[in-house]
C-alpha cells in the first residue's frame, strides 16, 4: 500500500537591516561576543523596545511579493519560555495578528528526467516578525554554557507554509524558490552557512486521501542538502514505524547530519505551553495603504513575471527560464546580454547556462565576478549569430575574453577565426580527404552512414575550425555521394 | 470558569515561582476573583466591537533603521557572576 508525505515549512529568514528589531545595536555578523548587545537586548531593568521602520518595510515587501495580505493592525505578543539565552525569558514574537496573511509561492519541481519540471502553487499560511535569540557555546567553559546574545534581537520573519509539499523535492524547490525571493526583493542576504536562512520542516506521512498524520517537526536545518535528507530520512522512518504497528508521537526533532538521521529531542514537560499575550510594551503597528503603495513602487520585477516573459516573448523553455532567473543577478546579466545581441535569446541563455555557468563554477565565481561582461560576451554571440564566427570558433574567443579580457571582434580579427565561406577553398580541402581516405569513403557509399561525423571532423581540423558548418556539411554529402 | 489549586501549582511552575502551599491557597483565592470579574465582563454584549490589544488605543512608533548603540560590553559584564572570554557564564544547558 502507498504512502503520502505531507510537508509544511517554516523558514526563518534574517531581515537585512542595520540595527535589531527593537534596539538600536548593531547587526552585522561576526563580531566580538556581547559587543553588539546592548540595554535592551540584554533585558535590562526600565528598557523599552521600539520598533524598526526598516523590518517593517521589508515584511511589506515580502508580503507583495508573494500576493499576501498585508495587515493595517498587527499586534506583539510574548512567548514566555526559560532559556539561557533569551534574557527577557520571553521572545517578542507575534501570534494571533501577524503582520502578513495568506499569500502563495509558484515553484517548479525537478522530475527525474533532466531538464524537466512540472509546476506547483504552494500557499503560504502567514508570515510574522519576531525577535531572534542569542547563541548558547557548549563547549569547553567546565561544566558551564557561554553566552552570546549579539545574535538575540536581531529580526526575523518567519515564514509558514500550509502542508501543500508532497516529496522531499517539492519542500526543497519550495525553499530554494523562497532564498532565491528572499534575496531577489533584498529583504535577507540569504547566507545560509551564517543562519541567515534556516528551515524548520513538518513531516507526517498517510495513506492517500486519509486525514493528516500526526507531524514531527526537524528543526533547523541550514542547507538544501540537510533539508532533502532529513525529510527523506524522517519520512521513512516514520512508515517504517507505523508499518511494524508503532504509533507516531508528535515531537520536536534534530537532524544529526554526520549519522543522516533525525533523533528526537528530550521532551520537556510543558514545553509548549508557551502563555502568548499581547505584549504591554508595544502599541498595536498600523500600516496604511499609502506606505504599502510606496513600497509597491520599489519592487523590482519578480521571477516569476520574468520567467512568463522569457517563456512567452522569448521562447525559452520553463527549465531555461526557471534557470536564468535563480537570481535576480543572474537574470539581470542575460538581460543585458540578450540586450547586445536581441533576437537571440536562446544563444544566450545555451552560453549563459553552459560554458559561462561552467568556468564560473570551475573558478568558484558567483555571476557578479564574471570576468566578461554582457557587453562583451552579447558581442561575440552577435558574431555568431550573423555567421561571421563558427560556434568552435567561438569557444576560442570565449577562452580569450575569459582570461584576457578584450573587444570580441578584435579578437576575432587578430586570430583570424572568421568563418571561411569561400566554396572553392572547402570544396578542395574535401577532395583531399576524400583522397587521403579511401577505405572510410568506401564504407560511407556502402551505407555506413555513421563514417559521415568522421569526415566532418576532418574538414573542420583542415579549415582550423573556420569553416562554416552548415556549407561544409553540404559539401562533403555532395562529393560523398560521388 | 473555574481554576483549580493544580492549576495555580502548573502556572507557578512554568513561571519558576516556588509557591508554599499557603502562598497557593493565597493565590487560588485571589485568582478565583479575578476570574468571576472576568466571567462578568464576558457576559456584556461586545458584538460588532473590535477587540483591542493594549490598553490605550493609539499605535507603534517606529524607529529609523540606525545603528544607535556603541560596545558597552565592560560596563554591562561588571554586573555579570561569571564571564570568559567575553562570554556570560552560566549553568550547562544541554538538550
Amino acid at each position: 500500500m502507498q504512502w503520502e508525505i505531507v510537508i509544511g515549512l517554516e523558514v526563518h529568514a534574517q531581515l537585512s537591516t542595520s540595527s535589531k528589531i527593537f534596539s538600536g545595536a548593531s547587526t552585522a555578523f561576526g563580531a566580538e561576543p556581547n559587543t553588539q548587545a546592548c540595554a535592551v537586548d540584554l533585558a535590562l531593568p526600565g528598557v523599552l523596545p521600539v520598533l524598526n521602520r526598516g523590518a517593517v518595510e521589508r515584511a511589506i515587501r515580502f508580503g507583495l511579493a508573494v500576493g499576501a495580505h498585508i495587515a493595517q493592525r498587527s499586534v506583539f505578543s510574548r512567548k514566555n519560555y526559560f532559556y539561557p539565552d533569551l534574557p527577557k525569558g520571553y521572545q517578542i514574537s507575534q501570534f494571533d495578528l501577524p503582520i502578513i496573511g495568506q499569500g502563495s509561492l509558484t515553484i517548479q519541481v525537478p522530475t527525474t528526467t533532466t531538464g524537466q519540471t512540472y509546476k506547483k502553487v504552494v500557499r503560504l499560511t502567514r508570515a510574522h516578525l519576531e525577535e531572534d535569540a542569542g547563541k548558547s557555546l557548549h563547549e569547553d567553559f567546565h561544566g558551564m554554557t557561554g553566552i552570546d546574545l549579539n545574535r538575540a534581537g536581531t529580526p526575523l520573519l518567519e515564514i509558514v507554509s500550509e502542508p501543500d509539499m508532497r516529496s522531499a523535492a517539492e519542500a526543497v524547490s519550495y525553499a530554494k524558490m523562497l532564498h532565491t525571493l528572499v534575496r531577489w526583493i533584498g529583504i535577507c542576504d540569504g547566507n545560509m552557512q551564517e543562519g541567515s536562512f534556516r528551515c524548520d520542516a513538518n513531516v507526517s506521512v498517510r495513506r492517500p486521501g486519509a486525514e493528516l498524520g500526526t507531524r514531527r517537526e526537524i528543526k533547523n536545518l541550514n542547507s538544501f542538502r540537510f533539508l532533502q535528507q532529513a525529510i527523506e530520512y524522517e519520512a521513512q522512518w516514520q512508515i517504517d514505524t507505523l508499518e511494524n504497528g508503532g504509533t507516531i508521537h508528535q515531537a520536536t526533532v534534530l537532524f544529526d547530519s554526520d549519522k543522516g538521521e533525525t533523533r528526537a529531542m528530550r521532551s520537556k514537560e510543558d514545553a509548549n505551553d508557551y502563555r502568548y499575550f499581547p505584549d504591554p510594551d508595544l502599541l498595536p503597528l498600523a500600516i496604511d495603504n499609502e506606505w504599502i503603495e510606496q513600497v509597491r513602487g520599489t519592487l523590482p520585477e519578480l521571477p516569476l513575471s520574468k520567467q512568463a516573459r522569457y517563456i512567452a516573448d522569448l521562447g525559452l523553455s520553463v527549465y531555461d527560464a526557471d534557470t536564468l532567473t535563480s537570481s535576480r543577478e543572474m537574470a539581470d546579466f542575460f538581460e543585458a546580454t540578450l540586450n547586445e545581441a536581441p533576437k537571440e535569446a536562446k544563444l544566450c541563455a545555451n552560453w549563459l547556462m553552459g560554458d559561462v555557468s561552467a568556468s564560473l563554477n570551475r573558478e568558484d565565481r558567483d555571476i557578479t565576478q564574471c570576468p566578461i561582461s554582457p557587453q562583451q560576451l552579447g558581442g561575440m554571440l552577435k558574431r555568431i549569430a550573423d555567421g561571421t564566427i563558427s560556434n568552435f570558433a567561438a569557444k576560442e574567443v570565449f577562452k580569450i575574453l575569459w582570461s584576457n579580457g578584450g573587444n570580441p571582434d578584435t579578437i576575432i580579427e587578430t586570430k583570424g577565426l572568421k568563418q571561411m565561406s569561400d566554396v572553392g577553398a572547402m570544396e578542395a580541402m574535401v577532395d583531399e580527404i576524400i583522397t587521403a581516405n579511401p577505405v572510410q569513403v568506401a564504407e560511407y557509399r556502402c551505407g555506413k552512414e555513421k563514417v559521415f561525423g568522421f569526415f566532418v571532423g576532418l574538414a573542420m581540423k583542415a579549415s582550423k575550425g573556420k569553416a562554416n558548418p552548415a556549407q561544409m556539411n553540404e559539401i562533403l554529402k555532395r562529393k560523398l555521394a560521388g | 470558569m473555574s481554576l483549580s489549586i493544580n492549576d495555580v501549582y502548573k502556572v507557578a511552575r512554568l513561571a519558576r515561582l516556588g509557591v508554599t502551599e499557603q502562598e497557593a491557597q493565597t493565590a487560588h483565592a485571589q485568582l478565583l476573583t479575578i476570574f468571576s470579574l472576568i466571567a462578568e465582563m464576558q457576559a456584556v454584549d461586545t458584538n460588532g466591537i473590535a477587540p483591542m490589544s493594549h490598553a490605550q488605543d493609539i499605535t507603534q512608533r517606529l524607529r529609523e533603521d540606525v545603528v544607535t548603540e556603541h560596545n558597552q560590553r565592560e560596563l554591562f559584564q561588571a554586573a555579570a557572576p561569571q564571564i570568559k572570554k567575553g562570554l556570560y557564564l552560566v549553568p550547562q544547558v544541554i538538550e
